[in-house]
């Protein structure tokens, strides 16, 4: 009787094992599926370099709503990042367990070492998430070129959203040592610099996003003019060759990926830790200190003891 | 006579391209030789800090190439999109009806 049980709770175990598999392999298939049954020939001949290809044009009042290869990639890796999370997470026990537990649990303690490392102690406990998720989504997103589909982060806006994500962040915490004093920070030194102080602000988002981009535009770009060029040579070298020999372009074929090992794994993998790191160093830089927010706390106790009496 | 524009268009987009590229990478590959070279004397002088000096300089390398990246995406926009918009807004300004 109980061994039908346990034969039972195994299986079931197992089932949902297979489903989380299935979580991180199907986005994959599917984002390689679209690209193949969108990516129809247009006909025109040499290098084109254009920006993510748009599906569906929801008509808005003020702009219109546009679904972009872009964002139906960045949801697909969403979709795999929450099944990896699930599948290193299924079935972890107090006694510890299997491979799959130690490297969750090897996972966790380094990204909460690396908050450790580079935030107030405030932002221990609240900040790991955040910050591994957009440290896992940058990654993925880069690596995702690697199958062959538009990475997200080859695309402005994805990278603009995270970064205005960082920006409120930013505010929320430099808003936590008072309105007052947010404002008096932007007439500090002199209050002829208020201008540039706004600017300032404005920058971090703004060279944020653009590093990012920038990284990964540039790997995207030079591959492709080296895929073009090498096909180019080929046809040159070995276009004499009989019938259909003649197309094939044999110089693409290994040369660019010495190149992708740089622009897709190091420079996306890099780019990734980059953005994360700054995140930390920006949101961290904003707190005002302990010792700022227990004065206003105690400079209101006392405006409330005042009002009372 | 629309022809001399677009060519003019095209031409001082490349110009411009070409520019911002060669003058934008000067200083961010001043900056990044900087940073490798007292990078590798500090790993001469304390091999045992090899890898904390090479995470901080990979760290710092990556920022400071950000003035050459944002060259770079002026230029890429110079060559790929800028022709385009400028040459549409041309031709809308040669021929308003159309």
């Amino acid at each position: 009787m109980s061994e039908s049980k346990a034969q039972k709770r195994d299986l079931r175990f197992r089932l949902v094992d297979g489903l989380y598999l299935a979580m991180i392999v199907l986005p994959l298939l599917a984002a390689i599926l679209l690209k193949i049954f969108t990516n129809l020939p247009t006909g025109a001949e040499g290098l084109s370099i254009t920006g993510a290809r748009v599906f569906v044009r929801i008509p808005f009042p003020l702009m219109d709503i546009l679904i972009t290869e872009a964002m139906v990639n960045a949801w697909l890796i969403l979709i795999t990042i929450i099944g990896a999370c699930l599948f290193l997470a299924h079935g972890i026990t107090v006694k510890g367990g299997g491979i799959r537990q130690i490297a969750a649990e090897w996972v966790v303690e380094k990204a909460e070492g690396i908050i450790r490392d580079n935030m107030e102690p405030v932002f221990h406990a609240g900040y790991t998430p955040f910050i591994m998720t957009i440290l896992a989504i940058s990654a993925c997103s880069s690596l995702m070129s690697l199958i062959g589909v538009f990475p997200p982060t080859a695309d402005v806006n994805i990278i603009a959203g995270w970064s205005i994500l960082v920006f409120i962040l930013i505010t929320k915490n430099k808003l936590k040592a008072g309105v007052g004093s947010y404002a008096k920070g932007f007439l500090e030194p002199i209050p002829v610099m208020l201008p540039m102080n706004i600017l300032g602000e404005v920058a971090t988002p703004v060279s944020m996003t653009f590093r990012h981009f920038g990284n990964v535009l540039s790997g995207t770009v030079i591959a492709s003019l080296v895929a073009w060029a090498l096909g180019g040579l080929t046809s040159l070298l070995l276009g004499w060759l009989p019938g259909f020999l003649g197309d094939i372009p044999f110089f693409n074929v290994g040369i660019p990926a010495v190149l992708s090992v740089y622009f897709d794994i190091f420079s996306g993998c890099i780019q990734a830790y980059i953005f994360a790191m700054l995140t930390m160093l920006n949101i961290s830089g904003a707190y005002p200190g302990d010792d700022v927010l227990a004065e206003r706390a105690a400079k209101r106790q006392k405006r409330k003891a005042q009002i009372a009496n | 006579m629309e022809a001399i524009a677009v060519a003019i268009i095209l031409g001082c987009c490349a110009l411009g391209a070409g520019i911002c590229m060669g003058i934008g990478a000067v200083g961010p590959g001043i900056g990044e030789g900087h940073a490798v070279a007292n990078a590798c004397e500090a790993i001469g002088r304390q091999p045992e800090a090899k890898g904390a000096v090479t995470s901080t300089m990979i760290m710092g390398c990556a920022i400071s190439e950000t003035t050459g990246i944002y060259a770079l995406v002026i230029a890429i926009l110079l060559i790929f999109v800028a022709p385009i918009t400028m040459v549409n807004a041309l031709k809308a300004f040669i021929n308003p009806g159309a």
